[in-house]
């Protein structure tokens, strides 16, 4: 099967600035996909580079086969949703959705169909004959998203669209994404900066930083098996502790951590010597001193749904741990001694 | 402690009512001896509409008439003009991306502001010379868009700096062409501006004297220089009548001008 958008070896050069360093990566038809990273990491250049607003220094953009690298952004099947919407204020919502139709050419009845469909979809049909200034953020966010999707584009790009939201209204919208995707079937190219939102959505993720991508994966797989250090840090919490590896094979590893004790782990890289360890802090258990790790308890800082244990290992490392707060959980104070015990995956050897 | 207010500043009261009465009792005594019923212009003789009749029936009338539709038929054409040549300036510099020279081309596009008006006249009446050109209408008017072009270009450009460029791409992502998107998104955005730019254009144009008298040429007029001609042979109270005409077309056009940018925020 021809996949919706093959980027190939794509550079892009502002001035003295490089923005992408020969970025490959493929997006399958009918997938969930988010661009994930730091600002300035160069996503949305990629994003722009799909749309048209930028021309690329090097490298192709296929589209279900098709390079478009060269394409004025109108002659390319693929709509924009813009972080901060975009919307024209001179024009009522409807006519903001029916924009795109009108330049394809429909007839003014068709495309009011059209556009009425597009809002009922959203859920904003009360609302066609107003300007988009009488609306709120999150129905600005609707009408944006009903704008891009109406023209029926092959692939629908988001940039940044839920940063403008406050929180609630941004969890609830994840879901309406993730369902508008999978209702529609088009392919949705998603950036963000926020890890979270690209977990609970994505199918796929492609990690990125300073112009490069890290790691492409599943939610899973990024999560638990990350590739390097960058990975490690920037998806969820972690703690990285520098260990010695005592023997190497396939993708697995032994280390030795703080402390003597040698467990076998996941492992990014097939050289031996000193690596980070990432050991994520929700599998690790407090125990009693005697197993695991020999650390001191240093503060508990009450999250809510969890508890965080700051402790500081024997020899000199902090590390951080993440328990449940539960009815039956016993809080450790400040000063105990405890033994840290990994859970299975709770540690992977990465490549720096 | 509250800041204080500004009336409260030593010497505020004393200083506003010097610059009021500096600024605006000339006006005001012009358009109070405008409605005057007598032939002098300083002896009040009660209220009247003569002056106006006078104006657009007096012996004077037919020169008035042919100078006021030479300056409105200029004023139109060359903040026209100007206004769509300062939209396609600021468009150049603000949506074109860097380009070499363009703090040059910012200079040069505002230049006539600084320069002093009576130079920009004897220049232009030379190089008219230099070159051949007959002065008349058509000179008063390529003089007039010359120099109108960066009123026009002030608040054009000062409404495209604050729309944000993702309307355009917006407009082109949703199958525009590089036109359609200029003229059904960022045109009607910009109206504002453009609107304002143009009365401003047309004010200046309508009010100017120096450069026009010195390239007019022989037998023709427009009301500025109209006025100044007829003011040479004393002053008659006719004159505060067109003053004041003048006056009220140019308050209406800034208010206009003003409620217009306001109403586009």
């Amino acid at each position: 099967m021809t996949n919706a958008v093959d980027i190939r070896k794509v550079t892009k050069v502002f001035g003295t600035f490089t923005a992408l360093h020969g970025v490959s990566l493929s997006i399958r038809d009918n997938e969930f996909f988010t661009l994930l990273g730091p600002s300035g990491c160069g996503k949305t250049t990629l994003l722009r580079l799909m749309a048209g607003f930028e021309e690329v220094s090097g490298g192709e953009i296929l589209l279900f086969g098709q390079n478009i690298a060269s394409l004025e952004p109108n002659l390319r099947p693929v709509n924009t949703v813009f972080q901060q919407y975009a919307l024209f204020p001179h024009m009522s919502v409807i006519d903001n959705v029916a924009f795109g139709l009108k330049m394809k050419g429909w007839t003014l009845p068709k495309r009011r169909a059209r556009a009425g469909e597009m809002l009922e979809m959203v859920h904003l049909s009360d609302f066609a004959d107003r300007l988009p200034t009488q609306l709120s953020g999150g129905q600005q966010q609707r009408v944006a998203l009903a704008r891009a999707l109406a023209p029926q584009p092959k692939v629908l790009l988001l940039d940044e669209p839920l940063s403008a939201l406050d929180l609630k209204l941004r969890q609830a919208m994840r879901m309406e994404l993730k369902q508008l995707q999978q209702g529609t079937g088009i392919t949705f190219i998603f950036v963000t900066h926020d890890q979270e939102e690209a977990l609970t959505m994505s199918n796929r993720i492609a990690v990125m930083s300073a112009g490069r991508v890290q790691q492409i994966g599943t939610p899973r797989e990024i999560y638990e098996t990350p590739v390097n250090r960058f990975v490690a840090d920037f998806i969820g919490e972690t703690n990285l502790l520098e260990v010695e590896v005592a023997a190497i094979a396939g993708d697995q590893a032994e280390v030795i951590l703080p402390g003597g004790q040698r467990v076998t782990c996941s492992s990014a890289t097939t050289e031996k010597g000193r690596h980070h360890l990432s050991v994520r802090p929700e599998r690790v258990t407090l125990g009693t001193v005697g197993s695991g790790m020999q650390a001191v308890v240093e503060q508990v800082v009450y999250l809510g749904t969890d508890l965080q244990v700051l402790v500081r290992l024997d020899g000199g490392t902090a590390m951080q741990v993440r328990i449940q707060n539960a009815a039956r959980t016993e809080v450790p104070s400040p000063g105990t001694r405890v033994g840290l015990t990994l859970e299975e995956g709770a540690a992977r050897l990465l490549a720096d | 402690m509250a800041l204080r207010s500004v009336r409260h500043y030593p010497g505020f009261l004393a200083v506003t009512v010097l610059c009021l009465v500096v600024l605006y009792a000339p006006l005001v005594v012009v358009t109070a001896y405008s409605f005057n019923d007598s032939p002098s212009i300083t002896t009040w003789g009660g209220l009247s509409l003569r002056w106006y009749v006078d104006v657009f029936t007096g012996p004077e009338a037919p020169r008035f008439r042919a100078a006021a539709w030479n300056s409105l038929s200029i004023a139109f054409l060359a903040a026209t003009i100007a206004t769509g040549i300062a939209t396609a300036a600021a468009l150049a510099m603000l949506r074109a991306g860097k380009f070499k020279g363009r703090s040059l081309t910012f200079a040069l596009i505002n230049l006539p502001l600084m320069v002093p008006e009576i130079v920009i006249a004897v220049a232009t009446l030379i190089f008219f010379t230099m070159i051949g050109f007959t002065t008349g209408y058509l000179t008063i008017l390529i003089a007039h868009i010359t120099f109108c072009i960066p009123f026009a270009y002030l608040p054009i450009a000062a409404r495209l700096q604050g729309i944000d460029g993702s309307y355009e791409a917006a407009a082109r992502d949703l199958y525009a062409t590089r036109a359609q998107s200029f003229f059904l998104v960022l045109l009607p955005l910009m109206a504002p501006g453009v609107v304002s730019g143009y009365l401003l254009a047309f004010i200046i144009s309508l009010d100017d004297f120096i450069i026009t008298n010195f390239v007019k040429g022989a037998g023709m007029e427009t009301l500025p220089t109209a006025i100044f001609g007829s003011v040479k042979q004393g002053i008659k109270p006719n004159i505060m009548a067109i003053s004041t005409l003048m006056l009220a077309v140019s308050i209406l056009f800034v208010t206009l001008s003003y409620f217009i940018n306001r109403k586009g925020r």
